[in-house]
């Protein structure tokens, strides 16, 4: 057992920090610190300058970008990343059909969508989930029909993340109503320009637009456009949701997030020993979630995931939940105001807690819920 | 980065599990043991002795093997995964931890060699009644007179002190501080009682004692107290590391067996949700004991410091949470002492407030929260 990272590993740790707060715009950076919310232009602009140096898409294979980068140095770069305050690349571009396609695709499909995904000159949409197909995602319903050369889809989408933004979505798509649930299903690259496609906002609880519903009606779609074998999509989907779930657990946002809450509301703080206990036991639970991912991240060399990887998704949700709770507890009253403008009396963290602590409340919902989590833990990991 | 045991490491840990794990896989030998004194296997501690375990942290030239914390670490580990009664912490890695930081090179030959040869058994005697967790005596105090020094006061619970056969005793020195004595048990009055994990512990009662300066004669000892405790703190966290890991194994086992509607127990997914809980518990506490552990190795006492109220923090929170969920989900039988996991939950317990509970080590971190912006664990 050793502690320090090796020689090699802390110089490509300094290189990942040099370039994170150097390359990427300051003003962006400042405004994911800030926890304010960032726009498609920002996003779009931070995964290129990543981009342009190769490190938006790490984790691909080395001949569509990849860098071939052990576990630690791509938990290393996450960290840093995150540290720096540089937005992720976009996940659905870089870890969800980035692999997916580098795995399933075809030659063409590879020329044709890895570089411009890798670039974000596409932005991909996730479709998978349907209002009856939550957790239970293989009872999904939303239908292609062979006609000639094209697929025909018909249904509905719901939840679909920042779907306003996006050029194509990735979809599970039912081919086979006779086969048994997981049998029957595909997944279609689908134009979100086509005629028949329509998105519609969906407003949250914390008053932003971030998830929507899109409709199929009649959507005619090259055949071409499925990914792996017909009726394959089930394999596919578990494949990009175990890609999913590895990123979930931002570790160092959250870090970042609570020492700069102990910093704009040291007041508080100071003087309410109740408040300081809680800060106190969350660093010591993130310390934990820390260490995990790093054992995690420096064991997992021979391929196989570390089984302690699914603790990385459900305690990662609850302490980015708690940090965020904790941030409306200490802005008190100035939690209410979350309506006002700049020129509020109120600092913008104490009028912007209350909408982040409701919207994280999302966490512990997508990428697989944690009680899902918990039904994985407890089947594969401790055979009950 | 390394969160695995090299060959070596592994090796020992066989060979430990091997013999512990023999002597104690039948709950009922653990049950005649801590019935009687001294509370432990003389037998298995005399085997430790010659496996060299007893030795494991001492320099070579006082009578050790020279291992490092990591190696500690697993004998702790696996003498927790049992609920081993043997006074491994108190006298090895506590008094002889002390005896090897403080003690002369004399005083080092002359108790370190037979501690680790499993001839005579020391034990710190610290605690005083109405205290809490310091590295401080307050009511014990020592005199000098002619070069010559006593003691007077109360030590207790003093673990092991009935079966020690050299006492080191804390005292307030005439100057102030605290100093640590050598004291022949026979010159004190010396009660012995049983624990409710089943190990041993005792009243030590000083009436102008004589004792043996440790180290310099009236040198102030606290700083070095204080790190021996932290030591014992990130063992004893490796200890009840290996006691949850049991819990939990006992537990899966039992939810996958045990029968009640006519169906197994784990056909509720309460239960096994439950159940998954408890090994987030146990996977986030094997992290920041690695760590703890790795920390003692590389660390100087104020790393040390904060890096075992953390370890306790943690250690504390998830040993009650797997602890209290055993006992739950087994049912009445884990109420019984015929019955092995009430064991484990005993020495989670003892352990938890050995040096320290989870409230006191969040007062201390939380004191201390405006330190640091975002805690590094790599420093
Ligand atoms: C903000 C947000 C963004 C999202 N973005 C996307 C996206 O971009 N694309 C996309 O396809 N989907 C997206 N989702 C959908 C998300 O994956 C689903 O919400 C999720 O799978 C849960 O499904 P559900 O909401 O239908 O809840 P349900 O499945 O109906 O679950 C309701 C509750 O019951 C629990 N539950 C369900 N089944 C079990 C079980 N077997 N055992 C125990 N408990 C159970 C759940 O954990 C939950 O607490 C998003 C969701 C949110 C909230």
């Amino acid at each position: 057992m050793r502690l320090q990272l090796s020689e090699d590993d802390r110089a490509f740790r300094e290189e990942m920090r040099r370039f994170f707060t150097t390359e990427v715009p300051e003003e962006i950076r400042q405004t994911v610190i800030e926890g304010r919310e960032l726009s498609k232009e920002q996003i779009v602009e931070a995964m290129r300058v990543m981009n342009g140096a190769g490190l938006a898409v790490p984790h691909w294979p080395e001949e569509y970008g990849g860098r071939g980068w052990s576990d630690l140095q791509r938990h290393l770069w996450y960290d840093e990343m995150q540290r720096a305050g540089v937005p992720p690349p976009l996940a659905f571009n870089a870890s969800m059909i980035g692999p997916v396609l580098t795995q399933f695709g075809t030659q063409e499909q590879k020329d044709r969508f890895l570089p411009a995904t890798a670039n974000l000159d596409i932005w991909w949409a996730q479709g998978f989930s349907e209002p009856d197909a939550g957790s239970d995602l293989a009872s999904l319903r939303t239908s292609a029909v062979r006609d000639g050369d094209e697929w025909v889809v018909n249904g509905q989408k719901t939840w679909t993340t920042l779907g306003q933004h996006a050029d194509w979505i990735f979809m599970l798509v039912r081919t086979d109503p006779e086969a048994k649930k997981q049998r029957g299903i595909s997944m279609l690259l689908i134009d979100m320009s086509l005629p028949g496609v329509e998105v519609r906002p969906i407003e949250l609880i914390d008053g932003g637009h971030e998830v929507n519903e899109v409709w199929f009606d009649d959507v005619r779609v090259p055949g071409d456009l499925l990914v792996g074998e017909l009726n394959q999509g089930w394999t596919i989907a578990k494949f990009l949701l175990g890609n999913e779930r590895v990123g979930v657990a931002p570790v160092t946002a959250t870090k970042r997030a609570l020492a700069r809450l102990k910093e704009v509301a040291a007041d508080v703080v100071a003087d309410d020993p109740l408040a300081r206990a809680r800060i106190a036991e969350l660093e010591n639970e993130l310390l934990a979630l820390e260490l995990t991912a790093l054992r995690v991240a420096a064991h997992s060399t021979d391929g196989e995931p570390h089984p302690a990887s699914s603790v990385l998704k459900l305690k990662g949700s609850e302490l980015q939940q708690a940090v965020s709770e904790l941030a409306v507890d200490l802005a008190g009253p100035g939690s209410l105001a979350s309506g006002a403008d700049d020129d509020s009396a109120l600092a913008s963290w104490q009028r912007g807690s209350t909408p982040r602590y409701l919207n994280l409340r999302k966490a512990s919902i997508y990428g697989g819920s944690n009680e899902i989590q918990r039904q994985i833990i407890a089947s594969r990991i401790l055979g009950l | 980065m390394d969160f695995e045991h090299d060959d070596e490491q592994q090796a020992l840990r066989d060979a430990v599990r091997g013999l512990v794990g023999e002597t104690y896989a039948d709950h009922d030998h653990r049950r005649t043991t801590t019935g009687e004194d001294p509370g432990f296997d003389e037998r298995l501690w005399a085997r430790m002795a010659e496996m060299g375990l007893l030795g494991l942290p001492f320099a070579e030239a006082d009578g050790g093997a020279g291992a490092g914390p990591v190696e500690i670490g697993i004998v702790c580990q696996e003498l927790g995964r049992v609920a081993a009664p043997e006074p491994y912490l108190a006298a090895v890695v506590t008094a002889g931890g002390l005896v090897a930081a403080c003690g002369s090179p004399a005083q080092r030959s002359e108790l370190i060699g037979p501690l680790a040869g499993g001839e005579r058994l020391l034990a710190l005697a610290h605690a005083e009644p109405g205290g809490r967790w310091t590295a401080e005596a307050s009511s014990v105090t020592a005199s000098e007179s002619d070069g010559r020094w006593t003691l007077s006061g109360t030590k207790e619970p003093v673990p092991h002190g009935a079966r020690a056969d050299v006492l080191l005793v804390s005292a307030v020195l005439p100057t102030g501080g605290t100093g640590v004595f050598v004291v022949d048990p026979a010159a004190a009055e010396v009660t012995g009682y049983a624990v409710y994990d089943g190990s041993r512990a005792a009243r030590v009662v000083l009436d102008d004692t004589p004792g043996t300066p440790l180290g310099e004669a009236g040198r102030d000892l606290t700083a070095s107290i204080a790190t021996v405790q932290d030591l014992a703190r990130v063992m004893g966290a490796n200890q009840a590391l290996g006691a949850m890991r049991s819990a939990l194994t006992a537990t899966t086992g039992y939810l996958t067996s045990r029968k009640q509607f006519g169906v197994t127990l784990n056909t509720f997914q309460d239960l096994t949700f439950r159940a998954a809980d408890m090994y987030v518990s146990l996977e986030l506490t094997q992290s920041v004991v690695d760590w703890a552990t790795m920390v003692v190795e590389q660390g100087d006492p104020a790393t040390l410091a904060d890096a075992a109220a953390r370890v306790s923090l943690q250690v504390s929170r998830a040993g009650r949470h797997v602890g209290q969920e055993t006992i739950q989900l087994h049912g009445g039988i884990a109420m019984t002492a015929e019955y092995s996991v009430g064991s484990l939950v005993a020495q989670l317990t003892v352990l938890d407030h050995l040096l320290g509970d989870g409230s006191h080590h969040l007062a201390q971190l939380a004191g201390r929260v405006d330190d640091h912006g975002m805690l590094d664990p790599l420093g």
